[in-house]
């Protein structure tokens, strides 16, 4: 955040405590002036907790930035990006789902079509949103851009940032499960290049359903997992409060999932998230999609589809028995 | 007890009741099987013989996918593919007991490899490529395996141009596979796209119950869509929806029927007729107006 202070996480209280006496310190620094080697001195410590703190954090400290509540969403990103996109609405079905955004967007030299999810800054707008858990509709609308992209040959640019599909009563009765499916199927189909970021939580088939990409790339401190946490910590521990443990198990960090190989590339975080500078995430991620989305534009539209394809027909791990 | 209490304890009752839900479990070896619907002691193999399907009130009991095969398939017609499949332990997992601690586990309950059988069969004589899932193994949970044996049936289907039959049962993705169980949701949604491309028949068969993961792929992309009288299908658990919308859901939601209703399937088939409907359709779309190849060849013998 730019503009406002940064409100500190559970695992950054010792970092806080640290800060707050340089603070008092500093203050009494006009009547005190032989302080000033003391603070600065507290100054060196505190820049290099802030290193080791930031350099080792756990899978649930992850999950803890990943869900901040002053995380860039998705409208931040595309703002960055292009402060003149132009947004898109409507599934043309009944619906136009705020928690998926669509739309144009000028990204660099190329013309992109953009879809993400988002989960609302205002309290206002994360009701409208549902909190960042798409709809049935939400879905569909994103289908439609999917469409529209393939039809003027334009790449698609994909943001995840969401619990998971709503799990609504209206939800299930409009077939939820349907409109995932339906684009996992037609992403698989596509001509153009697609590029999905995770930018915060990419929880389960909510997030996939506009992640069948090409290239898949996570910010640093995002998380992608096929249940949440708690999800699995009370089916398998019986028990939503080993909720830790869960996330340590499902290996949901960006750095995790690069190395088991489901996905292509980690996007770096300014030093204790995305939140302490939301100009820096957009333009990394703005360069690690364009350099991804060059080296995709000199092949063809048979190649691209076959080549998202053969990417997801790889991905899991088994073995043959013997007998 | 006072007004309010005596109400509450009314309103709990009541929905004891109503939510009276089927507890399905495979325990019917013995000699008398109480149905889970009605109550009704019924004799086992008499159970066995009308497909079980309780013959006073019609509830279909779960099967095993090879109850199921037994069913669908003309006698000494099926043969298996990739049964040697087994899963790996990608993640190390380890909750209050091991993957590889649940895997054998599971195997020993069900006498199975994996949560899926696949392979190809004559349904009334109609050739057919066939993945049938088994509650019984893992809670029917897709891991990589049940994502990589449905991919290559598909694609099976696909090379040799025979109409694909998949029988969902399944509690949704495995968790003890972590982000490999969602991937597989795109594997077989991709392999779909691509049988469905070519022009073939996809009938998806919905059983008791089909959730999550798998209803949210493969099991909702069906060219035809069936699903089993009473079945429970969708994608959130009823707990779950009724905890986020703190609302008490009606009695038969995301039951075959409720399903029927809302458009979701097109129809619903009781046991006893599945296979003439199956092979009904089948040869309704082979005189389509996509003209099939050449006859496939015999499919090589099972690797077993």
């Amino acid at each position: 955040m730019t503009d406002k202070k940064a409100i500190p996480l559970e695992f950054e209280k010792p970092l806080e405590l640290l800060a707050q006496q340089i603070e008092a310190l500093q203050k009494q620094l006009v009547d005190h002036p032989e302080l000033e080697s003391d603070i600065s001195h507290l100054k060196k410590q505190y820049e290099n907790l802030r290193r080791s703190l930031y350099s080792n954090l756990s899978a649930s400290d992850h999950l803890a930035i990943a869900r901040h509540p002053q995380r860039p969403y998705t409208r931040d990103y595309f703002a960055r990006w292009d402060p003149n996109w132009m947004e898109m609405h409507g599934d043309r079905k009944g619906m136009d789902d705020p928690a998926m955004v669509t739309g144009l967007l000028h990204l660099g030299d190329h013309k992109v079509v953009v879809v993400g999810t988002e989960k609302g800054r205002s309290l206002r707008d994360k009701q409208q949103c549902n909190f960042g858990m798409p709809q049935p509709e939400g879905y569909r609308k994103a289908l439609r851009l999917f469409k529209h992209a393939e039809k003027f040959g334009l790449p698609v640019v994909t943001l995840i940032d969401t619990p998971g599909a709503y799990p609504g009563m209206a939800a299930e009765e409009h077939n939820q499960a349907e409109a995932i499916a339906v684009n996992l199927f037609e992403l698989a189909g596509l001509k153009v290049p697609v590029i999905a970021i995770v930018t915060g939580e990419g929880g389960s088939g909510g997030a996939l359903a506009v992640g069948v990409a090409n290239r898949i790339l996570m910010m640093e401190h995002s998380v992608y997992s096929v249940i949440s946490p708690e999800g699995c910590a009370s089916i398998l521990w019986r028990s939503a409060d080993k909720r830790d443990d869960a996330a340590k198990a499902m290996k949901i960090t960006a750095r995790e999932i690069l190395d088991l190989g489901v996905i292509d590339e980690v996007i770096e975080e300014p030093l204790g998230g995305a939140h302490h500078d939301y100009d820096l995430a957009a333009q990394n991620a703005k360069k690690a999609v364009i350099k991804q989305l060059e080296k995709m534009l000199a092949m063809s539209g048979d190649d691209v589809r076959a080549d998202r394809q053969k990417k997801f027909r790889d991905m899991g791990q088994f073995k043959e028995a013997a007998v | 007890m006072d007004l309010k209490e005596w109400f509450a304890s009314r309103k709990k009752q009541r929905e004891a009741e109503e939510v009276k839900l089927p507890l399905a479990t495979d325990e019917y070896c013995a000699l008398w099987t109480q149905c889970f619907q009605c109550r009704e002691l019924l004799y086992t193999s008499q159970l066995r013989q009308n497909q079980h399907v309780c013959p006073k009130c019609q509830y279909h009991f779960r099967i095993g996918a090879m109850q199921r095969i037994e069913q669908l398939v003309d006698h000494g017609t099926f043969h298996e593919l990739d049964a040697k499949l087994e899963s790996a332990d990608p993640l190390k997992f380890v909750d209050t007991d091991s993957y590889v601690k649940r895997q054998a586990e599971a195997s020993r309950k069900s006498g199975l490899r994996e949560a899926v059988i696949t392979g190809e069969g004559e349904i009334v004589g109609e050739k057919a490529c066939l993945g049938v899932m088994d509650f019984g193994h893992f809670g029917g949970s897709m891991g990589s395996v049940v994502g990589e044996k449905v991919a290559r049936i598909t694609e099976y289907a696909t090379e040799k141009r025979l109409p694909l039959i998949l029988v969902s049962s399944s509690g949704g993705a495995r968790m003890q596979e972590g982000i490999f169980s969602l991937m597989q949701l795109a594997k077989t949604s991709s392999a779909l796209k691509s049988f469905s491309d070519a022009g073939l028949l996809y009938i998806s068969i919905l059983s008791e119950p089909t959730y999550g993961g798998v209803t949210a792929s493969f099991a909702m992309l069906g060219d035809i869509q069936i699903a089993e009288p009473g079945a429970r299908i969708g994608f959130a658990g009823r707990r779950v929806i009724e905890q986020t919308i703190r609302q008490k859901l009606p009695a038969d939601f995301q039951t075959a029927e409720y399903l029927l209703k809302h458009g979701q399937v097109d129809m619903v088939v009781e046991r006893g007729k599945l296979k003439e409907k199956l092979a009904y359709l089948i040869r309704f779309h082979a005189s389509g107006n996509a003209k099939p190849q050449a006859a496939p060849p015999r499919p090589k013998a099972a690797t077993r």
